[in-house]
């Protein structure tokens, strides 16, 4: 198993203001890939109403991720390794959150 | 680095192309060409208010008329902006002291940007005057030389720096009262469903939008709706029986109010070009509910709407794009040669699209609905059941006085509510029906004041009826 980075997350206001996520932005320890980050979060962020956040393996559509301010659809989405001192920031695009 | 459906771009090369696709829209608003009637020709100096809604659009679009209007910019803006922000917190039942938070939090980021700035709490649409739902006849047409020489005149006055400094002094917030709240509230408490609420709270907000830019002198409304906000609202319209509206509702330029045409810069931009934008250019922008933050997919039709065509362009990416150039190539049609002619929803202000030919896709529908609200049949001589032709909207009772029809039809109305019923109907278009037809309680309040707005509407009209007759054309 892979040795655990440091993994900057930032989440836009609207996350906050939905109830899912206790902090705007946080640094965590974290070995694997975006799969098994989406599921973390999933597990220890969010405090109410995944489905807002989270559907199924992904993000829900509608849902911007941005991997070192690059789209997240060019570093492999899903399957990106994480590395040391990234920065992974998710922006909701969808109307009334 | 951003990823769409032509490609990946880089940010320098992105970041070019946002501001130089904000400059389309400026030649499209500002100068005579020979295309179709969405463009209009307007003056420098024209004052645009810029609608503040709660979305990421409407954050970037404060920050690139700066850029614009910059006299170092190498394209300049010639207008002078505005900024509008409408707080709905009525209408959504936010608390005064969150209202008052988010209201200053707003008006620290719109001193910012230098700009003169209005903020209104929605419940002043209950005090709107009934010439709010009058559409002025809108600017004739400006020679060219007319527009050069206001260029020449608006670059000598130094682009209206003048007014945003004059502007920006001396802006309160405003008070709100509590019987004003609890009267908005119950406006909204009145429609049963969310889609209807919604549609309402839409209506409210535009006509308070188009009162302010009339009243503070703005000739043009830009609204923040984005490709990905539109293609969902096209979709969304079609489902609510707007399809008569699309062109006004998603196309760039909107002319129903008359002497304020609103206008969509935003509308080449998909939404996810916008969250990168401010992302990059850190943007600073304030959370705001709305009345379907936190519900379900299927709480309303425009939930579920943006919710299929999310999902859809997650797999399809070129869904969004699709739709939206498909409403692109959407027009009006014009019954009268005239626009003063046609008769307005009170609503939404647009042509009525319930005057229409017995044997139309509206009366067909209009029947299937009456007849499956039938409970008894009506049955004539020959054992045959024929539909009533005062299923028409508005034409079974005439606004000189109830139906004296002896047989009781089915949706003809019999007392005096109904009767006031299908008079309002008269007034509104098909969607707009549908929508105060979910309002229950609070309605009559609803019908008195737009009972109230069509009687002055009726005076101003025969008013210059005699005059003109008067005067002997």
């Amino acid at each position: 198993m892979a040795a655990p980075v440091a993994v900057h997350l930032e989440f836009g206001q609207i996350f906050f203001w939905w109830g899912g996520v206790c902090n705007v932005n946080l640094c965590v320890w974290f070995a694997g890939d975006m799969k098994q980050l989406l599921v973390w979060i999933q597990q220890n962020l969010l405090k109410e109403r995944p489905e807002l956040f989270v559907q199924g393996d992904t993000v829900r559509p509608g849902i911007l991720v941005l991997i070192n301010d690059a789209d997240w659809e060019l570093m492999g989405q899903l399957d990106y390794q994480l590395e040391d001192r990234d920065n992974i920031v998710f922006i909701s695009t969808l109307h009334g959150g | 680095m951003l990823m769409r459906e032509s490609g990946c771009l880089g940010q320098e090369c992105w970041s070019r192309e946002v501001l130089a696709g904000w400059y389309v829209p400026r030649t499209e608003l500002g100068y005579p060409r020979c295309r179709t009637s969405s463009y209009t020709l307007y003056l420098p100096s024209s004052l645009i208010t810029i609608c503040m809604l709660f979305n990421l659009v409407l954050q970037s679009i404060l920050f690139l008329p700066p850029q614009g209007v910059s006299q170092k910019a190498h394209k300049k803006l010639r207008f002078v902006p505005g900024i509008v922000y409408i707080d709905e917190g009525g209408a959504v039942g936010q608390c005064k002291e969150i209202r008052q938070k988010t209201t200053s939090e707003l008006c620290e980021m719109f001193r910012s940007t230098g700009f003169p700035f209005y903020i209104l709490p929605l419940e002043q649409v209950l005090d709107l005057p009934g010439s709010v739902v009058v559409a002025p006849s809108s600017l004739s047409d400006q020679p060219t030389s007319a527009y050069k020489a206001a260029v020449d005149l608006f670059l000598q006055s130094g682009g209206g720096t003048d007014v945003i400094t004059q502007e920006q002094e001396g802006v309160s917030l405003p008070d709100v009262q509590d019987s004003q709240t609890q009267l908005l509230q119950q406006l909204m408490d009145s429609a049963k469903t969310l889609t209807a609420k919604q549609d309402l709270l839409s209506t409210l907000r535009q006509h308070l939008l188009v009162h302010t830019a009339r009243t503070k002198g703005y000739s043009k409304l830009m609204l923040g709706d984005s490709c990905t906000r539109l293609a969902v609202k096209l979709l969304t319209s079609i489902s609510l029986g707007r399809g008569a509206q699309l062109a006004e509702d998603t196309g760039f330029s909107d002319c129903r109010y008359g002497d304020v045409v609103a206008v969509r810069p935003m509308r080449e931009y998909s939404a996810k070009e916008i969250a990168y934008y401010n992302r990059m250019f850190k943007v600073p922008s304030v959370v705001i509910p709305s009345l379907d933050t936190k519900t379900p997919d299927k709480a309303s039709i425009q939930r579920l709407t943006e919710s299929f065509v999310t999902k859809l362009q997650a797999d399809f990416p070129s869904t969004v794009s699709t739709i939206y150039r498909t409403g692109e190539k959407l027009q009006t049609a014009c019954r009268s040669s005239s626009a003063e002619d046609t008769d307005r929803c009170l609503l939404c202000m647009c042509s009525l699209d319930t005057v229409v030919e017995e044997a139309s896709a509206l009366q067909a529908t209009l029947i299937s609905e009456q007849l499956s609200q039938t409970k008894a049949p009506l049955i004539t001589g020959q054992n045959s059941v024929e539909p009533e032709p005062s299923a028409a909207v508005g034409r079974c009772c005439s606004a000189e006085g109830p139906c004296e029809g002896t047989q009781v039809a089915a949706g003809c109305c019999s007392s005096p509510k109904e009767h006031e019923a299908a008079e309002l109907r008269s007034l509104l278009c098909y969607s707009c029906q549908r929508t105060v037809r979910d309002m229950v309680s609070g309605r009559a309040a609803a019908v008195t004041r737009m009972k109230l707005r069509s009687q002055r509407e009726k005076i101003i009209k025969n008013s210059s009826t005699t005059l003109i007759s008067k005067l002997g054309f």
